[in-house]
């Protein structure tokens, strides 16, 4: 069993979590405690390097910020969060790109993959097909 | 280490292997012993659920995250009993004439394959769905289309009672999906092939193959493998290799083949993907009904193919580009969503390949060829034309300057969407035509194997899967991974009688 990777980044984590995912902001700790299950479910199956990667990357993102805004990126207001990030995924280094979309995606995997992400969206689907339609 | 000896072994049991163990089936009527080695589990009908992370964790190889060296794209490939045959969505279409002609590979044949590939419609109950099964998703484009000057055409697809749950890609919750796992497994257990599931190949030696079976995990689906946990020695006089066109080339690699054979790994192609959404006024048929039943081919004019899809909401989030209040406003939009796949058909070049790390995992370097993106961006324009002209709002195209395209705009689709916006690292790409790797050639310097699956200087191995194109196939692969894996079981079974009698 691997240690789990969030819990000393958490902090950073949620608030990068909630600049991808704005709904994210309104989740309790239960609601929390969930999307980061299934985040630390699907960094388990990876090597350890790759884990030690994603926190050093979340750290990276906090401090970047220092540079042009003088602050870290959790105390930056939404909309300077919003514009780091885009800033960041369209970065001419293609680690720094694709380190995003790759956190990005374990984000929309938290927050999607379960049920209240999939009803909040509307999805029906269901194995009875048409049926459960009529 | 336990050991066991076989006549033949097959490894993996998707397209590949499952038809090659039907074939060689007859061999256990003459007292012979056919084992089938799927590293994936075998899963029981209640398991398949539908929902999307519990399935792609047990269904695919890394729960469907499988990413290339540079982490630009993600392979989607199954690891199961019935390999990707349990998770794709039964499209069945013939390999085009042309195709095969510019394989040029000798003693293949068209007529063969195409008559090979009739065959396995009729088997596999090949048929088009009825109108009325039609979603909207599917309707829309077939209007599109039209309105835009396309033809799009129905796909044949494998199914025996159809319910519409939309769910193929996550295996068929309703059995009605004929892949492997429903057809040519089945068939070949009840002769008498041995299939252990959960066993992982990890070097053939000479005519010896060094085997991992896993234990299941608690709360893991699937059954429990046929073996018991742990490392075994499997003696095989005739080995055939079903492993994908990931998992074949790299499992030769890992046992030292790459030494004598210098084409193999290389020469990896796999149909890069884009998911397109957009968004309509109204709330549309599109999570229910069979998602992929029509396809639109530009791929000798313009180098690609459209085709209808319908993802689940993490998928779908996931091939959005961006995110934030945008992205979650077209994720909330769900419900009127219509959605195409656009489809590259890229060549095979030496530098994309399968390679093998330390440990002796496979890694698979792709670069995006200048032509490959310009068939995207074309396939994106075609099918931003095909979404307004259905009556789409706006139109999500990840290689236009501001991603959502609105109908205000519609007319300048060829402006906006351009090659300069596809920034790779940033758009999501993905492919599940995963092809080439072990291509079949003339010899050892052009190839890895001959027109027959064997593999140049080595008379006991075999390789039946996608990973012998040696080149792009233009079209979904599946019935044309069967032909040729048929073509091949019939090959083992002209040489077995040497092949058995000298082990």
């Amino acid at each position: 069993m691997s240690d789990p990777v969030l819990p000393p980044v958490r902090t950073v984590f949620r608030a990068l979590a909630t600049t991808f995912v704005p709904e994210t902001a309104s989740l309790d700790e239960r609601g929390w405690s969930a999307l980061e299950a299934v985040v630390e479910d699907a960094l388990a199956l990876r090597p350890p390097k790759i884990r030690r990667q994603l926190a050093t990357l979340i750290r990276l993102l906090d401090m970047l910020p220092l540079l042009r805004h003088g602050r870290r990126f959790t105390a930056l207001a939404a909309g300077a969060r919003l514009a780091f990030l885009a800033a960041m995924q369209d970065a001419p280094v293609l680690l720094l790109r694709r380190g995003v979309w790759g956190l990005r995606t374990l984000v929309l995997m938290g927050y999607y993959a379960g049920p209240e992400g999939a009803t909040a969206v509307g999805y029906r689907a269901d194995p009875r097909g048409w049926e459960a339609r009529r | 280490m336990t050991e066991r000896d076989y006549d033949v072994v097959i490894v993996g049991s998707g397209a590949g292997g499952g038809t090659v163990a039907e074939a060689l089936a007859p061999l256990v009527r003459d007292g012979r012993t056919v084992l089938v080695l799927e590293k994936g589990p075998r899963l029981d009908d209640h398991e398949f659920t539908g929902r999307e992370i519990e399935m792609a964790t047990a269904l695919y190889e890394d729960g469907g995250g499988f990413l290339t060296a540079d982490g630009t794209m993600t392979l989607a490939f199954g690891r199961a009993y019935g390999g990707s045959t349990v998770v794709y969505t039964g499209t069945s279409l013939v390999v085009p004439e042309h195709v095969i002609r510019g394989w040029d590979v000798p003693g293949l044949d068209h007529a063969d394959l195409a008559r090979r590939a009739e065959a396995f419609k009729a088997a596999n109950n090949v048929h088009l769905l009825d109108a009325g099964l039609i979603n909207d998703n599917n309707r829309l484009f077939v209007e599109g289309c039209a309105k835009a000057g396309y033809h799009a055409e129905q796909f044949p697809l494998n199914l025996r009672g159809c319910r519409g749950s939309s769910l193929c890609n996550l295996g068929c919750p309703n059995a009605a999906k004929q892949g492997t796992h429903r057809v040519q497994l089945p068939a070949a257990e009840r002769a008498g092939v041995e299939v252990v599931t959960r066993a992982d190949v990890r070097r053939i030696g000479e005519r010896v193959l060094e085997v991992r079976v896993g234990a299941k995990a608690d709360g893991e689906k699937g059954r429990p493998s046929e073996w018991a946990p742990g490392e075994y020695r499997v003696r095989a006089k005739i080995v055939v290799v079903c492993g994908s066109a990931v998992g074949s080339p790299a499992l030769l690699l890992r046992s030292g083949f790459g030494a004598r054979l210098p084409r193999l790994g290389r020469g990896f192609t796999c149909h890069p993907a884009h998911i397109l959404v957009a968004e309509h006024a109204r709330a549309i048929t599109n999570d229910v009904g069979h998602p992929k039943s029509f396809f639109m081919d530009r791929t000798r004019e313009e180098g690609f193919l459209l085709e209808t899809c319908m993802y689940f909401p993490f998928t779908t989030a996931k091939n959005l580009t961006g995110f934030g209040p945008a992205h979650s406003a077209l994720m909330r939009a769900f419900p009127r969503l219509q959605m195409i796949l656009v489809l590259a058909c890229d060549k095979a070049v030496p530098e994309n390949r399968v390679a093998v790390d330390r440990d002796g995992n496979p890694v698979v370097h792709y670069r995006f060829a200048r032509e490959t993106i310009a068939a995207m961006v074309r396939a994106t324009r075609a099918s931003a034309r095909i979404f307004f002209a259905a009556g789409a709002l706006r139109v999500h195209a990840p290689s236009a300057e501001t991603t959502l395209i609105e109908r205000q705009d519609a007319a300048r689709v060829d402006e906006l969407i351009d090659a300069r916006h596809f920034r790779t690292g940033k758009v999501s790409v993905s492919a599940a035509h995963l092809m080439g790797g072990c291509a079949m050639g003339r010899d050892a310097a052009d190839s890895v194997a001959d027109g027959r699956g064997r593999v140049h200087g080595v008379p006991w191995l075999y390789v039946a899967d996608a990973s012998l194109f040696p080149d792009s196939l233009e079209i979904n692969p599946y019935l044309t991974i069967m032909a040729l894996a048929d073509r091949v079981a019939e090959r083992v079974r002209a040489d077995a009688p040497a092949l058995l009698a000298a082990g």
